[in-house]
């Protein structure tokens, strides 16, 4: 996206200086339409509720990893952390949802009592309600304002970019760079897995939350209604989330991200504080990731911190690789593609490759197919799919044989960087 | 004049290898200055303890009307200052335009919040396409970095550098590699650079340092050896045997 | 005729018996039985008490025997005369008996004549502590010995009388130290004079037997009473203070109740109870039903009900507070007179510090052994990463199928030792050529591309990982260790190490001696080192730097392999184990410093010892030991960016 300094009027609205964002915005509008129009909920009832489900989580899927593809493949941080951001942000929603549905329960069954509720007694019905799987009646500190929605989605936005802001601060100072920085933050991913996994963490251990697909207090609505819901809201978190990381790298901000990408040594030697910038975007994007995932546990209905493991983060960084890191709709492509493939073949609708004597059942070696499709796309296509409307566009780059374009471990090399 | 820049008794090693041995260094505002030496001499590290890449084991480092210590400063904070850095080999950022390289390299609020809300104004973009015209960039405006010559990434990499309007100029063998007819343009820029700054060329060839014709500064095995013009450190014999060996 | 008939037919029909009365009903042993034959005939556990304490204190030479086949229920007496005989059925007709006092053959004779003692458990019980005298002067050792067992198992008085009797004539000196000891504790349990009790007790101070513990810590057993004034007895052993971490404030108060010094709480359920009981016309106690939902009302509404006598008063927190202050709680011993309980309780306190002290050294060898375990992780690593720089998630997929491999070597070796004399060359052959062929493929087209080989291997990984599954299945697979491996190294018995971390440990110094050899002293090490420091220097200097880097990848990746047997004998062998590994594995490297094995060997000590240390202040959670550590690492990189031995200047950069 490097638009010319000097030749483009400043003046024309910025989804026209950027048409690729424009193209983006209007087929998500379409498919938004399409998908309603074609809902249970809204429509003809030709796609399942399920389904429906299944694309509302997949455009969440494809934010986070827009907030990846900014994080990684414009300021070249590969954090291994984002989708422990993700699962922060799915707990911080999910905690409300689970309290208040519970209280609504829990009062519901207590007004048949001969004497009212007190406070206290309700409280403590929905924390056996809650905690009893692990052996608990009692609310952990955590859950001090689980009864506030207000706050439980203040949480979304600040628990993880708190995170990262003091993750990132501490990385960032030391000048932990490169690989030592991506271990880094899966390790800071594996602690906070293994922490959830406790049951005395006061999130449940590894029984996580659940029963998150349906909101309090409208039971009566049916999912068909409630994931068309989602869906839009979903697309329009999607849209704007898109539009927000276009503003964000089209300007001389995204050219010092890219700049600090290639050679963060000279960034600082221009003057830029770079540790500012890297903690700026970490922290925003951990913050876009907790927003995506908020909107993606309703839809899947049960959080555990399995979804956060390491793993969860590494698939992150495989989609937006495969969908071409450092564009931005490359990003929104890989997720939306491998997710759904992933979904298709795990979900054994996949016929069976037969060789011969063999048979492949796709729902045992997808996983192996998906990890060597990675290796492939590593060695032999490092722009992903998004390449491909290079191919079509027919772009010229310089050629200087393969080349990194600077000396930092995360700069593009020059078959990739063509925007 | 006033001392721009003052470097006294600096010492680092690394490893138990002194690189810079009890250096002391000045330089005073719109002065030219070249040193000299040979491999190992210590060049480099200079560089690195004047604009923050490595701490000294001891000495001090003064800049400015008000003597500021910058050996406590961080890299950002000594370019913002007004100390430029360029380096051996030209390092420009290849994946974006030359305007783009330009435009970054504009003297203006450094921050984050400040870099995300700011927009060029035409004066912006009027200074760039002056720069451009200094170092002979014009028509190249839109071409990407990556896409020049060597020589024309150098003279990307000095319009940067003066796109940042330092007070003091470090320039790391500026002549490595060009032309000719591009080390003359070169000698020209810096020459120019001069009047308004104060400029230190590390080169090792005595031919583009005999046509810069300032002060010399000779280092050898990590402190200053001779200073003066280049006839007379030329003549010098310590400096004699150390070039040419025994 | 007749009744001379029948007469002499009674006589035949006695014949078989006749030897009966050849038998000397006048031994001491019979005349002993005669003497208690009424409550042995009886065979009561309640009453059969003397009989066998006077056949054991009798010092017949014969005694022993005649309670051990009393024991076997092999003594009979007869029906007629009463004489107690051994005997054995020979068919159901026909019974032989013999004497009791010398084992003499009497004759056969009809079963019906003689009734066979047949002592309950609990006799037989009784009969074998009777025994136990007798079995501790046996000539056999291996006899003593379990008669001791038997002892240290179920010990009662009588025991420590016979057990004094036995320790000077024990020809064998370490069967006596045991027998001293093991007085020396029934003195402690069932000594009669306080004196000899506290002399036993202090001369165990030293001692960390978990038996020593076992017998003192029911002398300072003791009982929690509450009085108005602290009481100045040398029985009290000592004052607690309510709300302290021994004594919870719930716990005091309701000894104050049970002592009738409080009045008793009420829970939050039956105070709601007796205020659900007393509504009347839609308040209690003067208070609206629909007010109730504080409860600040409900305790008001309650106090009303109690002031009108319709429930019991019960104590409110200001209450609880005066009672408490008023009274003093103290604990009374009762397991034994206080003179012995004193010497007691500072006997345990000095077996105490040293116990703390062995666990100290306990927790060493532990960390010790979980430190090997990572630095064997983590070697191959700290080849491939530190010294090549070359970043390899399939590392932990190595160790796995490293340890695979020795699986499926157990399967088709089903000797032990061969098996794993065979496993660890193979599963580094099985690795090497892994680790070659994934240097060929992938990774040499991204040498100076770290983030990149990092995704790729990542690629490998997760494949490696779906493929073992697929062939393996999920369920855990065992790695069995041959049998000198089994069991542990007992130093005491609070400091043990099982055979197998020694060899892990051993395992881990061979690999590090291995690898300072190859790296220092071989032409091997020689270029490995020249070509990661400039390959191209290299290469002109006639090393071939694609050779150079594809061995040593490949030596890295089998050590990975070899670790993976080691691994797999001490932990099982998932799909999933790399995974387990890899972290800390990269975290060893990077705490200790990249590029030097040194580094490495201190980083694996450093992890291995905090998670042991970690885990050691919170036992009961290994998971957030592990979430501490990795934050303590990420806290350490902050002070030490590049490591515990870090290299500097130009080398560091290159």
């Amino acid at each position: 996206m490097t638009d010319a300094v000097l030749s483009q009027p400043s003046r024309s609205p910025f989804a026209m200086r950027h048409p690729s964002v424009l193209v983006f915005l209007v087929v998500l509008g379409l498919f938004t339409v399409a998908i309603t129009v074609l809902s249970e909920g809204f429509g003809l009832g030709m796609i399942s509720t399920s389904f429906v489900k299944t694309l509302g989580k997949t455009l969440c899927l494809c934010l986070v990893a827009l907030a990846m593809d900014l994080v990684w493949g414009y300021c070249g941080i590969l954090s291994l952390g984002h989708m422990a951001f993700f699962g922060i942000g799915g707990y911080a929603i999910g905690m409300w949802l689970m309290y208040e549905r519970t209280r609504l329960i829990v009062v519901d069954s207590l007004a048949a009592a001969e004497l009212p509720p007190t406070v206290q007694e309700i409280s403590d019905g929905i924390a056996t309600q809650i905690f009893g799987v692990v052996g608990a009646s009692e609310f952990p500190p955590i859950w001090a304002v689980a009864h506030s929605l207000p706050l439980q989605l203040a949480a979304v936005v600040l628990v993880p970019g708190l995170l990262a802001l003091i993750f990132g601060w501490l990385a960032f100072r030391s000048r932990v760079t490169g690989v030592y920085l991506s271990i880094l933050t899966q390790a800071m991913t594996l602690a906070l897995s293994l922490y959830l996994f406790q049951n005395d963490s006061g999130l449940r251990g590894n029984n996580g939350l659940s029963g998150l697909q349906n909101l309090p207090g409208l039971d009566d609505l049916p999912q068909s209604i409630v994931s068309v819901w989602f869906f839009w809201a979903s697309a329009l978190a999607l849209g704007a989330g898109y539009l927000f990381c276009a503003w964000l790298v089209s300007g001389k901000f995204g050219s010092v991200i890219r700049a600090i990408r290639d050679d963060e040594a000279r960034v600082r030697f221009l003057g830029y504080p770079v540790e500012g910038f890297k903690l700026l975007v970490f922290s925003v994007t951990a913050i876009i990731a907790g927003i995506a995932g908020a909107l993606y546990y309703p839809q899947a209905g049960i959080i555990n911190p399995a979804e956060i493991a390491p793993i969860a983060s590494i698939y992150l960084a495989v989609w937006v690789a495969i969908g071409g890191r450092g564009r931005l709709y490359g990003a929104v492509i890989g997720a939306a593609f491998v997710s759904l493939l992933s979904t298709w073949f795990t979900g054994g609708q996949a016929p069976d490759l037969v060789l011969g004597p063999l048979v492949v059942q796709w729902v045992d070696w997808w996983t192996v197919l998906l990890g060597l499709s990675f290796v492939a796309v590593t060695l032999f296509a490092p722009k992903g799919i998004g390449g491909l409307f290079d191919l079509i566009a027919d772009r010229r780059s310089p050629n200087r044989h393969g080349a990194a374009l600077g000396p930092d471990p995360g700069a593009l090399r020059e078959r990739e960087a063509s925007e | 004049m006033n001392t721009l820049l003052e470097v006294s008794g600096v010492s680092v090693s690394f490893d138990g290898f002194k690189a810079i041995n009890n250096l002391s260094f000045q330089i005073a505002e719109h002065e030219l200055r070249a040193v000299i030496g040979p491999n190992g001499a210590g060049k480099t590290t200079f560089m690195d303890i004047i604009t923050g890449k490595t701490r000294p084991d001891e000495g001090r480092v003064s800049y400015g009307d008000k003597s500021v210590s910058l050996l406590s400063l961080s890299e950002s904070r000594i370019a913002q200052l007004g100390v430029g850095r360029k380096f051996q080999r030209p390092t420009v950022f290849e994946d974006q335009s030359v305007g783009d390289n330009l435009m970054m390299s504009l003297k203006k609020e450094r921050g984050p919040f400040a870099v995300l809300v700011f927009r060029p104004s035409d004066k912006d973009r009027a200074r760039v396409a002056e720069l451009a015209e200094e170092i002979g960039l014009s028509g190249a405006l839109d071409r990407k970095a990556g896409e020049l010559s060597h020589g024309q990434k150098q003279w990307l990499e000095i319009g940067m550098l003066l796109a940042q309007e330092p007070r003091l100029l470090l320039v790391d063998e500026p002549a490595a590699g060009m032309t000719p007819a591009e080390r003359e343009h070169t000698t020209d820029l810096l020459k120019a650079a001069a009047k308004t700054r104060a400029v230190v060329v590390v080169e090792h060839d005595m031919e583009f340092v005999r046509r810069l014709d300032c002060k010399v500064t000779v280092l050898h095995e990590g402190s200053v050896l001779a200073e003066g013009s280049i006839d007379h450190v030329t003549r010098n014999e310590e400096v004699i045997e150390v070039y040419l060996g025994r | 005729m007749k009744p001379n008939f029948l007469r002499a037919l009674i006589w035949v029909l006695c014949l078989p018996a006749a030897p009966a009365w050849a038998q000397d009903a006048d031994a001491p042993i019979q005349q002993l039985l005669q003497e208690h034959a009424k409550v042995i005939a009886k065979s009561s556990r309640k009453t059969i008490g003397p009989a066998i304490d006077a056949l054991a204190a009798s010092g017949l030479p014969e005694a022993k025997t005649v309670l051990e086949r009393w024991q076997a229920k092999d003594m009979w007496y007869g029906k007629e005369d009463g004489l107690f005989v051994f005997a054995e059925k020979v068919d159901r007709k026909t019974l032989r008996i013999f004497d009791v006092s010398d084992g003499s053959e009497i004759g056969t004779v009809d079963p019906k004549t003689h009734k066979q003692l047949k002592p309950n458990s609990g006799i037989r019980g009784l009969i074998g502590a009777a025994l136990v005298q007798f079995q501790l002067n046996d000539p056999d050792p291996a006899a003593r010995l379990t008669a001791l067992d038997a002892i240290e198992r179920d010990a009662n008085a009588s025991h420590l009388t016979a057990l004094r009797g036995a320790i000077e004539n024990e020809p064998d000196d370490r069967i006596r130290a045991r027998k001293m000891r093991l007085e020396r504790l029934l003195t402690i349990r069932f000594g009669t004079d306080d004196a000899e009790r506290i002399a036993a007790i202090d001369s165990f101070e030293s001692d960390l037997g978990v038996d020593v513990r076992a017998t003192l810590n029911p002398l300072i057993e003791s009982r929690l009473e509450v009085a108005k004034e602290a009481p100045a007895g040398y029985d009290v052993l000592r004052v607690l203070q309510p709300g302290s971490e021994d004594l919870t404030r719930a716990a005091a108060h309701a000894l104050l109740v049970e002592s009738g010094f409080s009045a008793p709480v009420i829970t939050r359920d039956d105070k709601r109870a007796a205020l659900i009981a007393n509504i009347r016309n839609g308040s209690v106690g003067g208070v609206q039903v629909a007010d109730l939902n504080t409860d600040a009302a409900r305790d008001l509404a309650y106090a009303e009900l109690a002031r009108a006598g319709a429930v019991d008063a019960v104590a409110t927190a200001a209450d609880i507070d005066a009672a408490l202050a008023a009274h003093v709680f103290f604990e009374r011993v009762v397991g034994a007179p206080p003179l012995v309980a004193h010497a007691a309780l500072e006997a345990l306190e000095a077996i105490e510090t040293r116990v703390a002290m062995a666990r100290t050294a306990d927790l060493l060898l532990d960390g010790m052994s979980l430190a090997s375990i990572y630095f064997l992780a983590a070697i191959g690593l700290a080849i491939t990463f530190g010294v090549m720089g070359v970043i390899n998630m399939a590392h932990g997929e190595f160790i796995m199928m490293g340890a695979y491999t020795g699986y499926v070597v157990q399967l088709l070796i089903p000797d032990y030792t061969v098996s794993i004399l065979v496993a660890l060359p193979l599963a580094f052959a099985v690795t090497f050529g892994a680790g070659v062929a994934m240097e060929r493929l992938v990774i040499r087209w991204l040498y100076h591309r770290p983030l990149e080989t990092l995704l790729a291997t990542f690629g490998i990984s997760i494949a490696l990982q779906q493929i073992a599954k697929n062939i393996f299945g999920t369920q855990a697979r065992p790695l069995t260790s041959p049998d000198w491996l089994d069991g542990s190294l007992i130093v005491n018995d609070i400091v043990s190490i099982s055979y197998i971390r020694i060899a892990i440990f051993i395992l881990a110094l061979l690999f590090l001696a291995l690898f300072l050899f190859l790296m220092n002293r071989t032409r091997l090490g020689l270029e490995v080192r020249a070509v990661t420091q400039n390959p191209r220097m290299a290469g002109s200097v006639g090393i071939n730097p694609d050779r150079i880097n594809m061995l040593t990848f490949g030596l890295g990746s089998g050590i990975a392999g070899i670790a993976g047997v080691a691994i797999g004998l001490y932990a099982k062998v998932t799909s999933e184990m790399g995974q387990d590994y890899i972290v800390q594995s990269f975290m060893t490297v990077v705490v200790g410093g990249v590029g030097n094995i040194w580094g490495t060997l201190v980083g694996a000590t450093m992890v291995g010892f905090l998670q042991k240390g970690i885990e050691w202040m919170n036992p009961s959670n290994t998971l957030a030991a592990q979430t501490y550590m990795i934050l303590f690492i990420i806290l350490f990189i902050q002070f030490r960016p590049r490591g515990i031995i870090a290299l500097k200047g130009r080398a560091a950069e290159a």
